[in-house]
């Protein structure tokens, strides 16, 4: 299973904490301070996995992949396959990309709401349900025109919509 | 307080602006920041316009996510958008409700059934997949319990995203109401023919996560997993089914035969790395005994650590690891890249390799392969040095120091490790360094003169790391003083201005070993002179007999002399034993009034012996007779007294020792001991483990023990009595008696006769040292480390525990389901026969009585049992459908509390047979 996806920019800001579990929110930013630090501390062309027994729990290990200034990070624990892993990371960002044409990190920091509901097309309850990004863009796209039809007659969140 | 006024919803800040002018607040100011934007949002939530309170709870949710801002008191609110028409509100106040409710502690979730039950049933798929969602997140027993009807009509959804969503949401909704398996599971199970791509997916993923905790429920399942593997191409479907099987084959022989081929068919036909790894890792943890498919597996691990890509290189290492639990030669065979990655850039690679570098240590190349580590020590980064000190340590230390062979080797070693630049392991080498000392007697001469180079450096007394070597190495020269060429030496070595720099309870072990070297020091030099002239007679005699052999050893050297040669270098002897006694009065004299408690209290012992010896010195180099031989006389029996209860051999002490000491006739424990303490509050048996040991004096010691026995057996007798009508009486209450006797340690310690503890000891000492030459362990003794890790055992039991009871229910109410058995009730004991067996043969027999004996067989692991089964299983399965039927009347009474029972009749006929 999925814990957890999360997105930290290289300065240590959180930009998208999404866990599949329960969790108070002192102790996921206190997650997300220990995940950076390790992250931070690991060089460059080294391997993506990193073992997060000590903060998750036996056998749980988190995968992550630098794109441009956001560290992308996949908590998972062994029901999952380490390199799929990072396949479904590609998905993710892959489905950013054709959402906001060129994903950078400000586009993730003002749509706050539609990176949720993107990652929620891919993972539900921390199992993977779609692997293809061009599916995933498909149904954002047809839920951002539902809601603006909805939304037709009251002005329309700024952001919530591109 | 009253409402937004209509200004406050017209210039309402939507949460760009928000994060706008978060990002833009000074740092420092942002919890001032946040704290302002929290009470407008306050304001704001109030209001009756969906879209106000709807843009309110969005800048909530962001900073209670990203900031950490606690919202639980905004909780009603997200209930009460969640029913807004506006497919946008209900979205906001749903993903809301995800990120912040927590499913044990926030009531108004209860609230939230209602509108879900709605969305759930709403003919726009995008309402339905958001109510999914949601519930996955925050499921609880009761909201499981409301929503599985709702969850079981979705499971055969006609729209394949929605059927999907549901199939995912299913497992939170079994893991909070184990019931709710009785419902949906077969429908679940009708998934698994489904042709689509997406649905076979999540379905499969649910039942890797289920089979993750209690496989042997889903063996059943077996033949619909193996067509899947058989005819998906799918390799995320593939992985997945894979795992499954990586948990079923262990239960199921014949499967694993039958797996073999395909996975190997994938394996050498796709070109997914992930799948690949994933069938490398199935057969080298779960079919491990099929050897051309384990060979197959390692040339693949080959090829990943020749890839240049860290991770492939990372996760073969990974895999070699799994190997080499089983067959260590996969390990041999490919040691060349194994010790190359020891070098690698990354930490994650060179630490697996350091992993697998210690599985194949072995007594023959132990000595080649902490040559090559201690190098890389040497030149890597001071973490890394200390993982690969940690794991030489561990490794040659294990079960006795089993691999090791040349102990005069190891313990070079050893103080070549300590010197390692880095090295943190300070603690470790000192157990070891004072372990071996215990329990090899023939490594002590070199263990001598390997704490003699550490001790007498003057540099390492600056690097607290190597205190606690230095501690255990001063204590080694004290303890073992006798077998060094040159005491004066470490004397001075133990007493040298630069001890200051010590923590005060090693300086404590420095001291009291000067103690021990000076005593040894004073006890020659008696008796040496004592063979000239004052030395009365008897003491003379006894202690000949005792130490002919350290005099056989022992040359005691002063100033390139040898002390023993003759009466001219005696009376340089004597200068040179009164300026070891001054060395010591001068270095030790400040320390009487030291703040820490040790140090003051060693420091006052030495002191006050050379106060007793050192008018006997004085008086003896003034050539003084008559008056003075007394008390010289006294003196030095004093001397003999202490060295003697110095001298002896201390050995390795099992923890259970004491229960293995007999009961001396006459000895009554299991007493009411309470005014023991009293008696010998001020008496203790020396830790014989630790190295600050002080034996009390015999006569003292002795006398003690002597009035404790006697004001013990008076109460004694008198207590047991009323004890025993005790026990008569109320024996119900109470353990087995051969229960408490094992585990009985209430009595202390010293109580025992002293000699008899040590006897044992030595005993333990002969047999450790039996068991490390010919590398066995002895079969008899527990020795400490196996105690040790029988508890660990007994804890990670009571955690994991807790964790499967969920995982037990779910399967209780599967195998319920799966073989239609309404009989058991979700029994909570763990051990449960494998009801799969069980349950096809009742619907082979249909006969309740032989599957009660056939359990009982089936228990014991009779593969016959099997093989008959399997036979009948097969001539019955025209018989099943009408014992289907039969099964379902049994239980109607109890599926018509549910809604769903009329689908689950007509799905019934399905269920899948073992056919494997």
């Amino acid at each position: 299973m999925i814990r957890g996806v999360i997105i930290i920019n290289d300065q240590g800001k959180p930009r998208l904490i999404k866990f599949y579990e329960f969790q108070p929110p002192d102790k996921q930013q206190e997650l997300v301070r220990s995940i950076y630090r390790v992250l931070c501390s690991r060089a460059e062309n080294v391997s993506n996995f990193v073992k997060a027994d000590s903060l998750f729990g036996p056998d749980v290990r988190l995968v992550y992949k630098t794109f441009a200034t956001l560290y992308f990070v996949f908590i998972f624990d062994k029901s999952e396959n380490e390199l799929a892993m990072i396949d479904l990371m590609q998905v993710f960002v892959e489905t950013l990309n054709k959402c906001f044409r060129e994903v950078c990190e400000l586009d993730i920091v003002f749509n706050f709401y539609k990176v949720h509901m993107i990652l929620d097309e891919i993972i539900l309850g921390g199992q993977v349900l779609e692997t293809s990004s061009e599916e995933v863009a498909n149904a954002v796209d047809a839920i951002s025109r539902l809601e603006k039809n909805a939304n037709s007659m009251i002005p329309s969140i700024p952001g919530w919509q591109r | 307080m009253k409402g937004p006024s209509l200004m406050d919803s017209l210039f309402q800040r939507s949460i760009d602006d928000l994060i706008k002018s978060l990002r833009l607040t000074p740092p420092g100011t942002e919890p001032a920041f946040i704290a302002k934007a929290i009470e407008e949002v306050r304001r704001e939530i109030k209001s009756s316009d969906p879209h106000t309170k709807s843009s309110a709870l969005q800048k909530l949710t962001y900073l209670h996510s990203l900031h950490g801002i606690d919202i639980s008191w905004a909780a009603f609110h997200f209930v009460e958008l969640s029913s807004s028409a506006a497919h946008s509100h209900k979205r906001t106040a749903y993903l809301s409700a995800a990120l912040s409710f927590n499913p044990a502690t926030t009531d108004v979730i209860l609230l939230l059934t209602h509108q879900l039950r709605k969305d759930l049933s709403s003919p726009n798929a995008h309402d339905v997949s958001l109510a999914l969602s949601t519930l996955s997140s925050i499921c609880n027993p009761d909201l499981a319990r409301d929503l599985t009807p709702d969850l079981f009509t979705l499971l055969s959804s006609s729209k394949v995203t929605v059927r999907r969503k549901a199939i995912a949401t299913v497992l939170r909704v079994f893991e909070q109401y184990p019931d709710a398996v009785r419902v949906c599971f077969k429908r679940v199970v009708e998934n698994l023919e489904n042709s689509d791509l997406g649905i076979l997916s999540a379905v499969v993923g649910l039942f890797c996560e289920l089979t993750e905790n209690e496989p042997r429920s889903y063996l059943p399942l077996a033949p619909e997993f193996y067509k899947v593997l058989l005819d998906c191409k799918n390799n995320w479907v593939l992985i997945k089914v894979l795992k499954i099987f990586a948990k079923l084959a262990p239960l199921e022989p014949r499967l694993g035969k039958r797996m073999v081929e395909p996975i190997c068919e994938i394996m050498r036909t796709m070109g997914a790395k992930s799948l690949v790894f994933e069938c490398v890792r199935t057969i080298l943890t779960s079919l491990s005994e099929h050897d051309s498919a384990v060979k197959l597996a390692v040339g693949k691990v080959r090829e990943f650590l020749l890839e240049d890509d860290p991770n492939l290189k990372y996760l073969g290492l990974q895999a070699l690891a799994i190997a080499a639990q089983k067959n260590i030669l996969a390990v041999v065979e490919n040691k060349d890249l194994v010790v190359k990655a020891l070098s690698d850039s990354d930490v994650n690679i060179r630490l697996e390799a350091l992993r697998l570098v210690m599985c194949i240590v072995s007594e023959d190349n132990v000595m080649e392969i902490c040559r090559i580590l201690i190098s890389h020590a040497l030149k890597s980064d001071p973490e890394f040095c200390n993982e690969i000190l940690g794991f030489i340590l561990l490794t040659c230390g294990r079960n006795y120091y089993q691999v090791i062979f040349d102990f005069d080797w190891y313990v070079l070693f050893l103080g070549e490790m300590a010197r390692v630049p880095h090295c943190q392991k300070g603690d470790e080498i000192a157990t070891q360094l004072i372990d071996i000392s215990m329990r090899v007697k023939d490594a002590r001469s070199q263990l001598v003169h390997v704490t003699r180079e550490l001790v007498i450096d003057p540099a390492l007394l600056g690097n607290p790391f190597m205190h606690a070597v230095l501690a255990a190495a001063a204590w080694v020269s004290g303890e073992y003083i006798k077998l060094s060429r040159n005491p004066f030496e470490i004397m001075e070595a133990l007493l040298q201005p630069r001890t200051s720099l010590l923590s005060p309870s090693v300086r404590a072990v420095y001291i009291h070993s000067a103690f021990k070297v000076l005593m040894f020091c004073m006890h020659s030099y008696l008796r040496l002179n004592g063979d000239n002239s004052s030395f009365p007679s008897a003491l003379i005699d006894s202690e000949l007999v005792s130490d002919v052999e350290v005099d056989d050893q022992n040359m005691i050297v002063t100033n390139g002399r040898p002390l023993s040669a003759s009466s001219v270098t005696d009376h340089l002897a004597q200068e040179s034993i009164l300026a070891l006694v001054n060395l010591a009065e001068i270095n030790l004299g400040p320390l009487a009034g030291s703040n820490e408690v040790e140090v003051l209290e060693r420091s006052t012992n030495v002191l006050g012996l050379i106060k007793l010896i050192k008018p006997m010195l004085l008086g003896s180099l003034d050539n003084g007779e008559g008056d003075q031989t007394k008390g010289e006389l006294k003196a030095s029996e004093t001397v003999k007294l202490i060295f003697d209860s110095c001298s002896e051999d201390l050995g390795p002490i099992s923890v259970n020792a004491q229960e293995r000491v007999l009961i001396p006739n006459g000895l009554v424990l299991k007493e009411n001991l309470d005014d023991l303490e009293e008696i010998c509050g001020d008496v203790k048996l020396p830790l014989l483990t630790s190295f600050s040991l002080v034996r009390p004096q015999f006569p003292e010691a002795s006398s003690n023990v002597d009035c404790q026995g006697k004001e013990e057996s008076e109460p004694a007798s008198e207590s047991t009595s009323l004890l025993a009508e005790h026990w008569k009486r109320h024996s119900l209450y109470y353990l087995a008696p051969g229960n408490t006797m094992a585990t009985s340690n209430d009595y202390p310690p010293a109580h025992d006769p002293k000699d008899k503890v040590t006897d044992e000891a030595e005993d333990l000492v002969k047999l450790t040292e039996k068991s490390i030459i010919t590398g066995k362990t002895p079969s008899q003794t527990k020795p400490r480390p196996v105690v040790v890790k029988f508890d660990d055992g007994e804890v990670t039991n009571v955690a994991t525990n807790r964790t499967e009871t969920k995982a037990v229910l779910i399967s209780g109410a599967v195998n319920k389901v799966i073989l239609g058995d309404e009989a058991t009730a979700p029994s909570s004991s763990r051990r449960k026969p494998p009801k799969s067996r069980r349950v096809t043969d009742e619907s082979s027999f249909g006969i309740a009585k032989i599957d009660q004996s056939e359990h009982s067989k089936a228990g014991l692991g009779g593969s016959k049992h099997h093989g008959h089964g399997k036979e009948r299983r097969r001539r019955s399965s025209a018989k099943d459908k009408e014992h289907d039927r039969k099964d379902k009347q049994k239980s109607d009474k109890h599926r018509s509390r549910h809604r769903a029972d009329k689908a689950l009749e007509a799905q019934a006929p399905v269920i899948p047979d073992f056919l494997l």
